[in-house]
């Protein structure tokens, strides 16, 4: 998925079209009475006010986002910190038996394959869900244990509400489905330089050339 | 008494703070329900004791903030916090129709709505508090097994351009709380939670999961179904969405001290 300026309104705009109609026919296949119609979201024609590529670019960077965040090595960032360099993103919590260790492992995948081409300003940041359990300690121990205690991995904690407000810069859905699983979708993210999206790869252990080839390009 | 007093005075500062009063709050008291989609099937949730605003935050009051934080007004804000229709019907950054002064304010995204609720020391109600204070009744905290409140909510569903009436009109429900029904749908502090299973193996296949399969499976009855539709509409939702049928409302813990 694309996410640059203008783009980013005709994907949302284009989704949420397809979703109203998933929703009618999802009704027809439940429900024999007559759908109710969920009060029909206008689509309003793109109003988009004039803005140089540049501006519209800047808005949409996650620099903007007014959190803090520690990292494993106990410093406190904001992502504004990060500036200048390619972030490969990706939300997880340590204490997860299924789903992370994949993703963790997607990750490292990511890094052995960029790393031969790679120029410095490339980082891998590793958010965690579960900030009650994943101190920046806990991290810490977490990136030794796994190998990943190189300069290029960044794991961040933070309170859960800029958890919460990040997840939904990315899209990515989380929920804590008992006190100590949660349930998440598998989203590895790619900010450019600027701190704006270029990239999203879904799923876990899928062929991640494309996202590979995506942060080379973007770093220099 | 005196955690109320307080509460009470930072409300009062707050409201002198920005020139404006924001909605007079509930008190709910919480307990045990089962959500539609929770953590398990028909697996009951905790929902703690909480102040829920009594009506939708509206443009009148939505103004009131933006006067206070500029940065949330229609030419200032950054597209990653609301999309190119935010605040749709505002004229301006500093005019709103008059006659909708009093409707619940409109095209606002997730990430304004939650920094308006922060600013009056507030934040936005979860999934389950919105779904436990809106299955109350005007006489009963759970009245979903009530045909004629399952009709109301549907016949709202089917109603165009109810975002345009005024907030407060309708009879409050059990706990003092109006319009979860009628007007706007309503943001959520975790509508982002929404995912079907405990399955986090699987996580290309839970939006068509939650549109088509679990429309049969789990909307068996038309109080789901009227649940059901909200928890597909919030899933189907991104924070910087912002869309005429989709307001807000505040809540507040309870200061237990």
């Amino acid at each position: 998925m694309h996410f640059r300026g203008c783009q980013i309104k005709i994907v949302g705009r284009i989704g949420r079209t397809l979703i109203l109609t998933g929703m009618c026919f999802g009704m027809s296949c439940g429900t024999p009475r007559r759908p109710p119609q969920p009060q029909t979201t206008e689509i309003h024609e793109l109003q988009e006010p004039v803005l140089a590529t540049e501006d519209l670019n800047d808005e949409m960077s996650i620099f903007h986002l007014p959190s803090f965040w520690h990292t494993q090595n106990q410093d406190t960032i904001e992502f504004k910190d990060l500036k200048g360099n390619v972030l490969v993103v990706v939300m997880f919590y340590t204490s997860c038996k299924a789903a992370c260790p994949r993703l963790v492992a997607d990750m490292q995948s990511i890094e052995a394959k960029v790393r031969p081409s790679a120029k410095k300003n490339i980082k891998y940041v590793l958010v965690t869900i579960d900030p009650e359990v994943d101190t920046p300690n806990k991290l810490k121990k977490f990136s030794k244990i796994n190998k990943m205690d190189g300069d290029q991995w960044l794991f961040l904690h933070s309170d859960e509400e800029s958890i919460r407000l990040f997840a939904n810069v990315l899209s990515v859905k989380y929920a804590q489905i008992s006190p100590i699983d949660f349930s998440h979708s598998n989203i590895i993210s790619v900010f450019d330089e600027h701190g704006i999206l270029q990239h999203q790869q879904e799923g876990l252990g899928v062929d991640n050339e494309e996202t590979v080839n995506k942060i080379i390009n973007l770093s220099h | 008494m005196r955690s109320l007093s307080i509460y009470l005075f930072s409300f009062f500062v707050v409201a002198i703070s920005v020139h404006a009063q924001p909605s007079a709050m509930a008190r709910v008291k919480g307990g045990y329900y089962i959500p539609l989609y929770g953590m398990g099937k028909d697996q009951q949730v905790y929902v703690q004791d909480y102040y829920m605003d009594v009506t939708p935050v509206t443009n009148r009051q939505f103004y009131a903030f933006i006067k206070a934080h500029p940065e949330w007004s229609k030419s200032k804000v950054k597209r990653i916090f609301a999309d190119a229709n935010y605040l749709h019907t505002w004229e301006s950054d500093h005019s709103y129709p008059e006659k909708f002064a009093d409707s619940p304010v409109n095209f606002v995204s997730w990430f304004a709505a939650d920094a308006y609720c922060k600013c009056y020391g507030k934040r936005l109600p979860t999934i389950d508090e919105w779904e436990y204070a809106a299955m109350a009744g005007e006489k009963t905290k759970d009245a979903r097994k009530d045909s004629m409140y399952i009709k109301k909510i549907l016949r709202w569903y089917e109603t165009p351009k109810t975002q345009t009436l005024k907030v407060g009109q309708s009879p409050p429900n059990y706990w003092g709380i109006k319009d979860l029904f009628g007007l706007v749908w309503e943001w959520a502090y975790d509508f982002n939670a929404i995912i079907l299973t405990g399955e986090s193996r699987n996580n290309a296949d839970t939006d068509k999961g939650l549109f088509c399969a679990s429309g049969s499976i789990g909307a068996n009855d038309l109080m789901d179904y009227a649940a059901f539709m909200r928890y597909a509409f919030r899933s189907s939702l991104k924070a910087n969405y912002t869309i005429n049928n989709l307001g807000f409302r505040c809540a507040k813990d309870i200061n237990n001290k």
